[in-house]
């Protein structure tokens, strides 16, 4: 059977969204000349500043492009769903977001994207634009703690994002803004857990099987398998079984401060995340370990699919203070 | 067939993208099972957009070169993804094979199939027993390239690849990947054929039906 969408043409889907986008913003967002699928802040590029590129697959909005804005990414080259854009996109993303003091391409560490991004940094680079890449791995479930450069990037986008974005648009030099964006990753730990299936609007067809009581814990955000399979547990636990993951690895100590992120993969309602924050809350109290700001929401979705993740990052005073930086992008605005 | 003209390769371009629209429910459930079910879509619509490109080209006026390059950038800009830079890259690879002759013979068409195969590996740098694409384009290039030199005819040469290639993808049932999306799962991805090496029988069956 078929899922139910509100579509026209399971392939017009990505152009008719960026018709729509472009519509509803466009005091904020606007495409390159010639190149629709790059998307390019109106206030954002200018002259010395390292330009923030980023991009991706579609289907994980407001991910990629609704954090194209003043304070946040220059300009988003935009893929198929769940695909990376190939290489001409965000060639013209780099070229848009360029003012002269280099640019970073950042986006989630998938083989695909790797490759396409590394082809338009290489033509980047023929047209005298440096172009230095900082990946996003910030899945904790996707590899071994050892193997941190093999995991997947995820909903923790957001928080790298935006602390490279306030890097860049306080005029640091590139040294200091890929800096910056290494360190945020590395301090970004986030844990999902899947529900039930998504489905591409080109074949409508559930992208995996799950029963109706299971749910399964560290799925990717393009419905990857994850770590393990079991019964639907309660709120309290599932929450509990992703902190302690991500606790452990992060080791905070008593005192420390985090910035969280509840995020739906789609169709989990917000009543549903506001539980889950409750006992994150909760847990964090507990440890002594102080939340300086907390976002609940669609961040990083996965088209409809049911389930959450949930994103700490570690704080230390320079990462609290590019947090806090304004910014004024489509879907998101801080300060 | 002894040599392959422009029109050739042409008619290759649209017997695989034939093929690989037949083909690609089946890839999707593969996919879906290891990985994000999305390879059939990406492999239909970069081979659609390869067949558009090439009706619109004049024949008569261009070179095999010239024709495989606009196969590469109209299946890159199509698809992105992994399988983008991939066959975008084999394409080229084949394109620069190719130079300068306006008619492939026997020994060019093999040259141009190793081409192609170097040119996935050196893209996406995965090795034989990894579970990707090259599990079956290494051993068919490897067979056609072993065959051609033992006087086997083009038509025996790409039969003996397809062969290959049947044999590699269905090998990578029992690999557990290591590289591309379905890597993160370890040993939950034994058992499933990889898609990427199912997709490559399926065009190389179409190049070996097409050019024999």
């Amino acid at each position: 059977m078929q899922t139910k969408k509100i579509i026209n043409d399971g392939n017009r889907t990505v152009d008719e969204m960026l018709e729509g986008i472009l519509a509803a913003h466009p005091r904020h967002l606007k495409s390159a000349e010639g190149s629709p699928r790059s998307i390019i802040a109106r206030d954002g590029p200018r002259q010395g500043k390292v330009g923030l590129v980023i991009g991706g697959g579609s289907g994980h909005e407001p991910t990629f492009l609704g954090f194209v804005g003043k304070g946040l990414a220059d300009a988003a080259a935009i893929g198929n769903v769940f695909a990376s854009p190939p290489p001409d996109p965000i060639l013209e993303c780099a070229k848009a977001a360029s003012g002269g003091a280099g640019v970073l391409f950042m986006y989630g560490n998938y083989a695909g994207d790797v490759m396409n991004f590394d082809m338009a940094a290489e033509m980047a680079a023929m047209d005298d634009v440096e172009v230095r890449t900082v990946l996003t791995t910030d899945d904790v479930a996707s590899a071994p703690r050892d193997q941190r450069h093999r995991r997947r990037g995820v909903a923790g986008n957001f928080f790298i994002f935006k602390a490279a974005g306030a890097a860049c648009d306080q005029m640091l030099s590139f040294d200091e803004c890929e800096r910056i964006a290494r360190k945020a990753n590395g301090h970004t730990f986030t844990m999902g857990v899947a529900l039930s299936p998504c489905s591409l609007p080109q074949t409508r067809r559930p992208n995996f099987e799950i029963g109706p009581d299971e749910m399964e814990i560290g799925m990717g955000i393009h419905g990857e398998p994850g770590i393990a399979r079991g019964k639907l547990k309660t709120a309290d636990e599932i929450t509990d079984e992703m902190l302690d993951k991500i606790l452990d690895e992060m080791a905070p100590t008593r005192g420390d401060k985090v910035s969280v992120l509840v995020n739906s993969l789609g169709s989990t309602p917000l009543m549903e995340l506001y539980i889950m924050n409750r006992r994150v809350k909760q847990r964090l109290d507990d440890i002594g370990v102080s939340v300086h700001a907390t976002w609940v929401g669609n961040y990083c979705t996965s088209l409809e699919m049911a389930g959450a993740s949930v994103t700490l990052m570690h704080l230390d005073a320079e990462l609290q203070t590019m947090l806090d930086h304004p910014c004024d992008c489509a879907m998101f605005r801080a300060g | 067939m002894t040599s392959i003209d422009t029109a050739g390769l042409k008619r290759m371009f649209d017997a695989i993208a034939v093929a690989i629209e037949a083909d690609k429910d089946r890839l999707c459930q593969l996919d879906g099972v290891i990985g994000d079910a999305d390879h059939g879509i990406a492999m239909a619509l970069g081979f659609g957009a390869v067949r558009d490109a090439l009706a619109s080209l004049d024949l008569a006026a261009t070179e095999p070169t010239a024709l495989l390059n606009t196969a590469a950038k109209s299946f890159l800009n199509a698809v992105g993804a992994s399988s983008g830079p991939l066959y975008a890259t084999a394409f080229m690879r084949g394109a620069a094979a190719a130079k300068g002759k306006a008619t492939l013979a026997g020994a060019d068409i093999v040259a141009l199939f190793q081409a192609m195969a170097q040119g996935i590996q050196d893209r996406g740098k995965a090795e034989i027993g990894e579970k990707t694409m090259i599990d079956a384009w290494l051993p068919a290039a490897q067979a056609a390239t072993a065959a051609q030199a033992s006087g086997k005819t083009v038509s025996e040469s790409l039969a003996a690849a397809l062969e290959a290639a049947e044999r590699g993808a269905e090998a990578t049932k029992d690999m557990i990947a290591a590289k591309g999306r379905s890597s993160r799962l370890g040993e939950r991805s034994l058992g499933h054929m990889d898609p990427g090496a199912a997709s490559a029988v399926t065009v190389i069956g179409a190049m070996r039906k097409s050019l024999a």
